[in-house]
């Protein structure tokens, strides 16, 4: 649609970006918020950044808006320096969590509140264009609180965005809504987004939600940023535990290295010989690794039935099964009492198998990763 | 206490903008709250008349000799504050209850209608309860016939008429409070309750009443602390048998000039109430007044 | 998120017919505590009416003795001529400027304070929460008491600026606990959305701020005004010569008391109730 909506996107480059609350001395109220977070987001990019409550995601946005000062670091935009102007002084927006919405103000008011402040023509005929792309013309005249909660997001985007900022920030903006209007709100902003091309840079509140929009996801913990990469490579790849264990489970076995084989990489866990691509291998030192696969990309079959001969293999017994339509999801326990899941597709040709029935796992050393053990996590002790 | 904002907003300023807004209101309060309370301590330990001159002698009999020639009266301002506020939380809570649950969309007019008596002037007010207790008024004669009261027996200018003034007076500051904890209390909790098997006693004690604790400790504060002051329901509604603090507070001061001892009565008055309220405080288990 | 309902096993159950009972009679007797509420306000309200509406009947008393006690019977003439006693009218003028010039000063230095201690962060917190809070819990006879002592003692004479002083003082608490409790309850990323809407500090504060705050600096400044109309005591003790309406009122009663007394009081319980519809009226059409 209209290319005047919104300004050229721009590229978004944050370099060793540190937030520390409470005193400068050290002390117990010494947190860091943010710990040198690097990352560069391209233009026009949908960029999602996820992690559990307290990592660090909101107030990365919020130094990126100018809401919160940085202790240290930079914010780049379009090579301009930015990490000490005023928030009135960014060409950037945000959307925020609880939409921040002005009730003494109508919806018409609201949406027109950027351009006024900034002393631009036509005001109220953008605002009515803004409100015919968010498909809210007849209601410029009511209050926030007389709006839906989906009518309420939508305000708050076309607040934002009617000021053609060159970043668009979203603070868990679709949190407060329940699944089928989320649906209905992504494919919007998506639609908005593909309008307009501005540089989105959403913190969804869940993985699918970022799974779905981001062109690249930065999962973040403790401050940091654990890794940045496409969705599938997120999954596919993730190139720590935590990250493996926050977007989808996996299964994780302790292992060491012991040579190569052409592009793979040999690896011994308890005793069984594995194989994973050698590209896979994380960048430490050690030869001691944690072997990823995730529950859906094993196969379960019986006990000494005949297996691709290039597969990984392992013996295991079955301990609980739920059935859940479409799938099965099994608890298998290894040789050394480790348990594991499985998810079978539910193609109605092997039927359930019942408890204590001893079966094998196999899968493709194509679909195994590698994950230093270094701060590794059984699982994900602080979901949000 | 109070909660600590949790970050420096953005619309802080600079670091001096706090005391800036702070200064004129905090020197009135120093100038004309703490100076005048120190004078008063002053006036407490001097000794003298009006005509050779008060002179700071630190004499604390002076308070030791008001507290004894008064302590009756000091009685009295306790009593009938404490019997005031009891009386008005009885009076107030159910109305309050009232109000937050059953009003339905007329809660902000049922308020109203509570609070809008309150704006006649407190004298006319007390003055209009002497027309109604006089001794030749209609409750006077139904209090006779149902035989409360004896043949000739009185009402007015007595203990009863000026405890029944200053539980009036202060409604307002029992009913508002009450009602303001009591609406925010989330309805559901009390049929949680009774879908537990509490009784609706039992619910009230277990869950509603505990809820409201913050209402009930701030309006009976807000009613105890001008009651026990209090000496015009006393002048209008009662007789010297039944005069309180205040009154020997009000004719020390303005008609004996007698001002040491007036004093000494008032921050005897002042330092009891607070240690009371520090105590009830304490032991309600809610600090967040202010 | 899903319902689920899982019968459990008799013994756990809490269906058994024997606890029907609790829940039949939990009914019943909520039932009658209801109405017993409603009949119970009721009573409350006949109280807290009773004096009002006496107040209202004598103003239309035909008085000719000295005292307004007794019914004589019906005449306008003291609602046809309000200023009809000497000195009332001109009390009452005295108080509505005191009312005034206190409400203007308590509530703004009030609504700083509030500002300071919701929105910033000062050392001596604590202190400035004593302080605050000190006049509400000291009874207004001392603090009448000791503003006296001090203009004693400093030989300043006591007239209408002795009583303003008092009045703008025990008003400012009022209106930072009135005032903070707005400010606290409302978000700051109102604020944070209007910056990053291109209002710098100023505008922020005067198109979000101010608006969203003032209902909560109306009823500050509403209640301090009440509070200072009303006072007698901390008048009655620093006048000097001044004489306010309600000083005037505890003169009369000790002489007589007029029936325009009772027209004034009728009049400010008319113009409070008509004020508040009126509020309530607007705040019903704008939601």
């Amino acid at each position: 649609m209209k290319t005047n909506l919104a300004g050229p996107a721009a590229e978004l480059r944050i370099t060793n970006l540190v937030k520390r609350f409470g005193t400068a001395a050290a002390g117990a109220n010494n947190f860091m918020a943010v710990d040198n977070v690097s990352l560069t987001v391209p233009p026009g990019s949908f960029f999602a950044m996820l992690g559990p409550s307290g990592c660090g995601k909101t107030t990365t946005l919020r130094m990126v808006a100018g809401l919160e000062q940085p202790t240290s670091g930079e914010i780049l935009l379009n090579g301009k320096d930015i990490t000490h102007l005023k928030p009135y002084h960014r060409p950037v927006n945000t959307v925020f969590q609880n939409y921040a919405l002005f009730p003494h103000l109508t919806v018409h008011e609201n949406v027109a509140f950027g351009l006024r402040r900034k002393g631009e023509p036509d005001i109220a005929k953008r605002v009515d264009a803004m409100l015919e792309l968010v498909q809210l013309n007849d209601f410029g005249a009511r209050r926030p609180a007389q709006l839906s909660g989906g009518q309420q997001q939508r305000v708050a985007l076309a607040r934002a965005l009617i000021n053609a900022p060159q970043v668009l920030l979203l603070d868990e903006p679709l949190g407060a809504l329940d699944l089928k209007l989320r649906r209905q709100m992504q494919l919007e902003l998506k639609r908005i987004q593909t309008e307009v091309s501005t540089t989105f840079r959403p913190v969804p509140p869940d993985q699918e939600e970022a799974m779905t929009m981001a062109d690249t996801i930065a999962v973040m913990r403790h401050g940091r940023v654990e890794q940045l990469a496409s969705p599938v490579d997120l999954y596919e790849r993730p190139a720590t535990a935590f990250v493996a264990n926050f977007l989808g489970k996996s299964n994780l076995l302790e292992g060491r290295v012991t040579g190569t084989d052409g592009a793979l990489l040999l690896v011994e866990t308890h005793g069984v010989a594995l194989r994973l691509p050698a590209a896979n291998r994380p960048a430490t030192t050690t030869n001691d690794l944690l072997v990823g696969v995730r529950p859906e990309k094993l196969h379960m079959a019986a006990a000494g039935a005949q297996l691709p001969a290039s597969h990984n293999k392992l013996q295991a017994t079955v301990t609980d099964s739920s059935f859940m339509g479409v799938s099965t999801q099994y608890v298998v326990r290894t040789a050394w009492q480790q348990e594991l899941t499985v998810f079978t597709q539910n193609l109605g040709v092997d039927g359930m198998r019942a408890r204590d029935t001893a079966v094998q796992l196999h899968w493709d050393p194509q679909h195994t990763f590698a994950v230093p053990r270094t701060g590794a996590l059984p699982e994900t002790e602080e979901e949000t | 206490m109070s909660t600590v904002p949790a970050r420096r907003g953005l619309l802080s300023g600079t670091r001096w903008m706090p005391y800036a807004l702070l200064l004129p209101g905090l020197l009135w309060l120093a100038l004309f709250f703490v100076t005048p309370i120190l004078t008063l301590l002053s006036t407490s330990l001097q000794e003298g008349s009006i005509s050779t001159g008060f002179r700071l002698t630190w004499r604390i009999a002076n308070y030791t000799d008001a507290f004894w020639n008064y302590r009756e009266q000091f009685g009295r301002s306790i009593l009938y504050a404490s019997l005031s506020t009891l009386l008005a939380l009885v009076i107030c809570y159910p109305l309050a209850y009232f109000i937050a649950f059953r009003a339905g969309r007329y809660k902000n007019l049922m308020l109203l209608i509570v609070v809008a008596p309150f704006f006649t002037s407190f004298l006319i007010r007390t003055l209009s309860w002497k027309i109604i207790l006089a001794d030749s008024g209609f409750v006077v004669r139904v209090f006779q016939t149902l035989g409360l009261l004896p043949a000739g027996g009185r009402l007015l200018a007595t203990s009863v008429a000026v405890v029944a003034g200053i539980t009036y007076n202060f409604l307002p500051f029992m009913t508002l409070p009450l009602y303001t904890s009591l609406e925010r209390l989330d309805a559901s909790l009390i049929e949680a309750a009774g879908d537990l098997y509490a009784g609706p006693v039992t619910a009230f004690f277990k869950v509603t009443f505990p809820l409201s604790m913050p209402g009930v400790v701030a309006g009976t504060l807000l009613t105890f602390i001008p009651a026990a002051g209090d000496y015009i329901n006393v002048r209008f509604l009662g007789t010297p048998a039944q005069y309180m603090l205040g009154n020997v507070i009000d004719s020390r001061f303005l008609a004996v000039l007698d001002y040491p001892t007036a004093a000494a009565l008032s921050i005897t008055l002042m330092f009891t109430i607070l240690v009371l309220v520090g105590l009830y405080v304490r032991r309600a288990g809610t600090e967040d007044l202010v | 998120m899903a319902q689920a309902i899982a019968p459990l096993p008799a013994a756990a159950s809490p269906h058994r017919p024997a606890s029907h009972q609790p829940a039949l009679l939990f009914r019943v007797w909520r039932a009658i505590t209801r109405n017993l509420v409603v009949f119970y306000a009721f009573l409350a309200l006949l109280y807290i009416y009773l004096p009002v509406i006496v107040v209202v009947i004598f103003s239309f008393n035909d008085n000719t003795g000295r005292y307004n006690f007794t019914w004589q019977g019906f005449t306008l003439k003291s609602w046809l001529n309000p200023c009809g006693v000497s000195g009332l009218c001109p009390a009452m003028v005295k108080s509505l400027q005191l009312a005034a010039l206190s409400t203007l000063g308590a509530t703004l230095l009030g609504t700083m304070i509030a500002f300071a201690i919701v929105r910033h962060r000062f050392s001596g917190r604590t202190a400035t929460n004593v302080l605050i809070f000190m006049p509400m819990a000291t009874p207004e006879i001392v603090m009448a008491s000791s503003l006296l002592a001090l203009f004693l003692n400093l030989g300043i004479p006591t007239g209408f600026g002795t009583i303003l002083i008092g009045h703008i003082l025990f008003n400012i608490s009022y209106v930072v606990v009135t005032v903070k409790a707005r400010l606290q309850g409302m978000n700051s990323s109102l604020e944070e959305a209007a910056m990053d809407l291109y209002a710098n500090e100023w505008h922020t504060f005067h198109k979000i701020t101010l608006p969203l705050v003032t209902p909560g600096i109306i009823s500050a400044a509403l209640l301090a005004f009440a509070l200072s109309f009303d006072d007698f005591i901390v008048a009655n003790f620093n006048s000097g010569n001044v004489v306010t309406f309600p000083m005037f009122v505890w003169g009369a009663a000790q002489r007589g008391v007029p029936p325009q007394i009772n027209v004034m009081g009728a009049a400010m319980f008319i113009v409070a109730l008509g004020l508040a519809l009126a509020s309530l009226a607007m705040q019903r059409r704008s939601a």
